[in-house]
């Protein structure tokens, strides 16, 4: 019973899915552009004690805001000192980890709660579903800013505080996203016979629908990171958020605001660089979302 | 009717289906009062045209789908009361669309060995020996084991599912319309494969299709399945000589038109398949019956026992006013 138009027993074989994953990805000019940026930056974050020219911290009354070299500063402060005479650019480093540190712990937390409530509405379905999306309408109603002011207004803000208040309101797209695709795939017929041969419903999450909603979440990941930071910093901003001296961007943003149209450096340059994160992990989670979608209609 | 090893007893499946955003839930009964065996050795094949419930009842049967009323029977002991791994390694099912049961992220070898490494069956030499075994049951080439579904055409793809159902040696496989999805070269392909390995491994098949030419070929006894009842059931020449349901005789004349294998062609009975949500009184077939009288529309009718078989039409019954002792 050997087919004589068997693909197969030619010496043609097409690529796998994974080998045309990497050459869609390796075509992509956005994805490879939010990574790059995003990788920088994170090594920038980690490195921060090696690349910082100055202690964040140390103040120096004596050289307060001096400008950057592009505006006729020295290269001792390549981004001039702020109201502080504080290094801006060892603050903008290091500024770089409460960034990073925030949007991935709380893209994490949410990450995990989202997945779990929207795997578990898509795959069980019925009251499980109605429960999940109940909480879902509830969440949705509350208005995240808000929410968080009231929130770090009263438990003081830190940026324990922050991560947790963010990791616990940023879930509800990763559960109706998660939901959604879970309701899709459990349809299909493998699932079926994954249940016909016996396998038990955590494998059948695990190992049947978990590999198919993956580039979903990832997509939401980055989305929910980029939400993240930009909501600490509006947070930051308002004083509400991480709290001085931490380095934060918005922190910086904040403090530099009262000598805008004298300075404006001071606001510009910590805008620049949370612009171009936002703007990095975006880029990212559209070029995945391209990358993997043809794929996951198949 | 003692061996049967799998039996539905009065199985009745009802969904509910919410029309609309604020619509009323309606019920669907997608399977109803069916009562059906299957005995050792035989392949049963089950007709029916889109949406009658086939599927349903296949799910039915391989626990699934729990059942609304009424049992499902393995040899005698309810079906839900049963391990489910004791069960999958008896009773294994092939889909209809080989392009959605099989997992795309999975490699072949992943795919066909997932039975066994949900059973703990052997060691992983053993296994990879089962799968490569299975293999070439199914007609594939060893190297096929690291590619993925999508490198293979639909026809592989089925010789896949085939083996992945195959590779625990179960006693029935339940084939739900497993070569409609194919290009009709590929279909008689995988109708022989399944006809060998019935023989070499002494299957017993469920065997479901819309198309009677594909069940004449294949199967030892017919059941014709009409908006969730069986209308008539009987044995495979029995049935294509002797069809006693307006509905069967209906089918049969479809399939000897010039241009068989093209499923069911409206023109012959008339008015399109009714909606399962409001079933029509009587007898669910009398809108589309040629031979259809008053009485159908409000009795429906009783299964008469036949020869070998079952029917459900008052033609058929000594019993009601319109028996006909010669219905021809
Ligand atoms: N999960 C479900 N929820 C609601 N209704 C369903 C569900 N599954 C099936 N149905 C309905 O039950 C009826 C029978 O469906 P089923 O899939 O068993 O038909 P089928 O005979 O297999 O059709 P086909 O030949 O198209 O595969 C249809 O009207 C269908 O809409
Ligand atoms: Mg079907």
């Amino acid at each position: 019973m050997s087919d004589i138009t068997d693909p197969l027993t030619q010496e043609f074989q097409a690529p796998s899915p994974r080998e045309m994953l990497k050459q869609r990805a390796k075509g992509h000019l956005g994805l490879l552009t939010g990574l790059g940026i995003v990788g920088l930056l994170a090594l920038v974050a980690i490195f921060a004690p090696l690349l910082a020219p100055h202690d964040p911290y140390a103040q120096s009354l004596m050289t307060r805001m001096e400008p950057p070299v592009f505006l006729g500063g020295d290269w001792d402060h390549p981004l001039g000192t702020d109201h502080l005479g504080r290094d801006y650019l060892s603050r903008l480093i290091y500024g770089a980890r409460v960034s990073l540190m925030i949007g991935a712990i709380a893209a994490l937390i949410s990450g995990v709660i989202g997945t779990t409530m929207g795997v578990a509405a898509g795959y069980f379905g019925g009251k499980v579903d109605a429960f999940v999306t109940f909480l879902i309408n509830v969440r949705l109603a509350m208005p995240v800013v808000l929410v968080a002011l009231a929130v770090v207004a009263i438990l003081g803000g830190s940026l324990t505080v922050v991560i947790c208040v963010l990791g616990l309101l940023l879930w509800d797209r990763f559960a109706v996203v998660m939901r959604a695709s879970t309701l899709q795939i459990s349809r299909r017929d493998y699932i079926a016979a994954a249940r016909a041969v016996g396998a038990s419903t955590p494998r059948i999450l695990l190992t049947e629908i978990m590999p198919n909603i993956f580039n979903n979440l990832i997509v939401v990941i980055t989305l929910e990171m980029a939400h993240a930071i930009l909501l600490e910093a509006t947070l930051s901003f308002l004083g509400l958020g991480v709290q001085p001296p931490t380095p934060s961007w918005g922190l910086m943003v904040s403090e530099g605001k009262n000598m805008m149209l004298f300075e404006p450096w001071l606001v510009l340059i910590p805008g620049a660089v949370l612009f171009v994160l936002v703007l990095a992990i975006n880029l990212m989670g559209d070029g995945l979302r391209d990358v993997t979608a043809p794929e996951n209609r198949s | 009717m003692s061996d049967a090893i799998l039996k539905l007893d009065q199985v009745k499946k009802t969904y509910t289906i919410k029309q609309g955003l604020f619509g009323a839930r309606k019920p669907l009964t997608a399977v109803n009062d069916v009562t059906l065996s299957l005995e050792k050795g035989e392949v049963l094949g089950l007709v029916g045209e889109s949406g009658c419930g086939k599927s349903t009842l296949a799910k039915l049967l391989l626990g699934l789908e729990k059942p609304t009323s009424g049992q499902v029977l393995v040899e005698g002991k309810e079906l839900h009361g049963l391990d489910r791994r004791a069960l999958a390694s008896r009773l294994q099912p092939i889909f209809q669309d080989p392009y959605s049961s099989l997992n795309p992220r999975k490699s072949i070898y992943d795919l066909i060995s997932l039975p066994l490494r949900v059973h703990g069956v052997g060691d992983r030499a053993s296994q990879r020996k089962a799968v490569k075994d299975i293999l070439e049951v199914v007609g594939l080439p060893q190297r096929v084991m690291n590619t993925y579904p999508s490198q293979m055409s639909g026809g592989q793809r089925q010789r896949v599912a085939i083996a992945r159902a195959l590779v625990m040696r179960p006693e029935i496989v339940i084939c739900d319309e497993p070569t409609s999805a194919l290009d009709v070269s590929v279909q008689s392909q995988i109708l022989n494969l399944l006809a060998h390995l019935r023989r070499d491994f002494g299957l017993t098949y469920l065997f479901i299709s819309h198309d009677l030419a594909v069940v004449e070929h294949l199967a030892t006894r017919v059941a014709v399945m009409y908006l969730g009842r069986i209308v008539e059931e009987a044995p495979v020449a029995d049935l294509f000589e002797r069809p006693r349901h307006p509905y069967t005789r209906a089918l049969l004349s479809s399939v000897l038109t010039p241009e068989p294998g093209k499923g069911v062609p409206e023109t012959s009975l008339g008015t399109a398949y009714p909606n399962p949500i409001n079933p029509p009184s009587g007898c669910a077939f009398h809108p589309r019956c040629p031979l259809a009288t008053a009485h159908c529309k409000q009795v429906a009718p009783r299964p008469v026992d036949t020869e070998g078989g079952r029917v459900e039409c008052h033609l058929h019954d000594p019993e009601s006013p319109m028996y006909q002792k010669d219905a021809a």
